[in-house]
């Protein structure tokens, strides 16, 4: 994975708070860095293919949208099964998050994390009935936890 | 609450097609307008009334969380009616970018970013410290999935 050099920062500073809604937007950045219009999207096009911009896109916002609920699934799966079962439950469309992080037992049995969205907590926990059924028995147990406040919420941020 | 709002199914069909792939190109506008049988004009107009509407957060690139230092996600157990002081003093904290309460025994969750690990551990010690409460640590061991959005 590349790091980013001194003008890609500029020039992620310059786009991450969103692209202007005019025509020819990466033309209003290239001006406002001075920069030409063919490197910018050179670079973008680099920082995609490298990874380091996952997307670039429309983001919705889905709270405004009616997805009010957010659940955190916890998952206790066998340790030899959470490569195979992570890669089938990321692959949810409604899991927007899947990840493998540790136990702290005898508090905390769970190894694997999946942020499962919907309208309403019945959405996400029949989401989530699907995600125990896909599991089976590896399904050792499972919890939702939802989120009743955002408590604070800093984007991730690049400054130069 | 504020009630949700409802899109077009024109609207829809834009959130869902365009949450990835935002065309890299001079006039990247006028190619979604063409692939949607819309003009330009026409396609900035719903993506500014989509903004003042709220449902639209930006157009634009989201970027890979900063993998140069150390970040994890932690939790507390707080008795519930400490809840909001215990929030407060973690979300006072720099290394915080984000803190939820949730509903479980682990009711406070946050993420930590710091310089390396070592510092990560400071910070969780000073939280410990200054709330008597034992934080879990759970860093990210493996991650399935890249968000690319999800169907509308």
């Amino acid at each position: 994975m590349n790091t980013p050099d001194d003008i890609d920062r500029r020039i992620i500073v310059a786009t991450q708070g969103g692209l202007p809604l005019v025509a020819e937007p990466y033309q209003a950045v290239a001006d406002e860095l001075g920069l030409a219009v063919d490197e910018v999207m050179a670079r973008m096009q680099a920082m995609l293919d490298g990874g380091l911009i996952r997307r670039i896109g429309a983001v919705p916002n889905h709270y405004a949208l009616g997805y009010r609920a957010n659940g955190m699934t916890v998952w206790d799966v066998p340790d030899d099964a959470i490569a195979e079962l992570g890669e089938q439950v990321g692959a949810l469309d409604f899991v927007s998050h899947c990840y493998h992080r540790p136990r702290h037992l005898p508090h905390w049995p769970y190894n694997l994390f999946a942020m499962v969205h919907g309208r309403d907590r019945d959405e996400v926990s029949g989401k989530t009935a699907r995600i125990a059924k896909l599991m089976g028995v590896k399904d050792r147990g499972h919890q939702i936890l939802y989120s009743h406040r955002i408590l604070k919420k800093t984007g991730m941020r690049f400054t130069t | 609450m504020v009630p949700a709002q409802s899109l077009s199914r024109q609207e829809t069909d834009l959130l869902n097609r365009y949450q990835r792939d935002f065309p890299l190109e001079p006039r990247p506008f006028a190619a979604m307008a063409k692939a949607m049988a819309m003009n330009e004009d026409d396609m900035l107009a719903m993506l500014a009334d989509l903004q003042d509407r709220g449902v639209l957060g930006r157009v634009g690139a989201t970027v890979r969380p900063n993998r140069a230092g150390a970040s994890t996600l932690a939790a507390l157990a707080v008795p519930p009616a400490r809840l909001d002081s215990v929030a407060g003093q973690v979300s006072a904290m720099a290394a915080v970018n984000h803190n939820y309460a949730r509903e479980h025994e682990y009711n406070l969750w946050f993420v930590l970013t710091a310089a390396d690990n070592a510092e990560l551990d400071r910070v969780l010690t000073e939280i410990r410290v200054a709330t008597g409460l034992l934080p879990i640590k759970l860093p990210l061991e493996a991650e399935y999935h890249i968000d690319l959005g999800f169907p509308l």
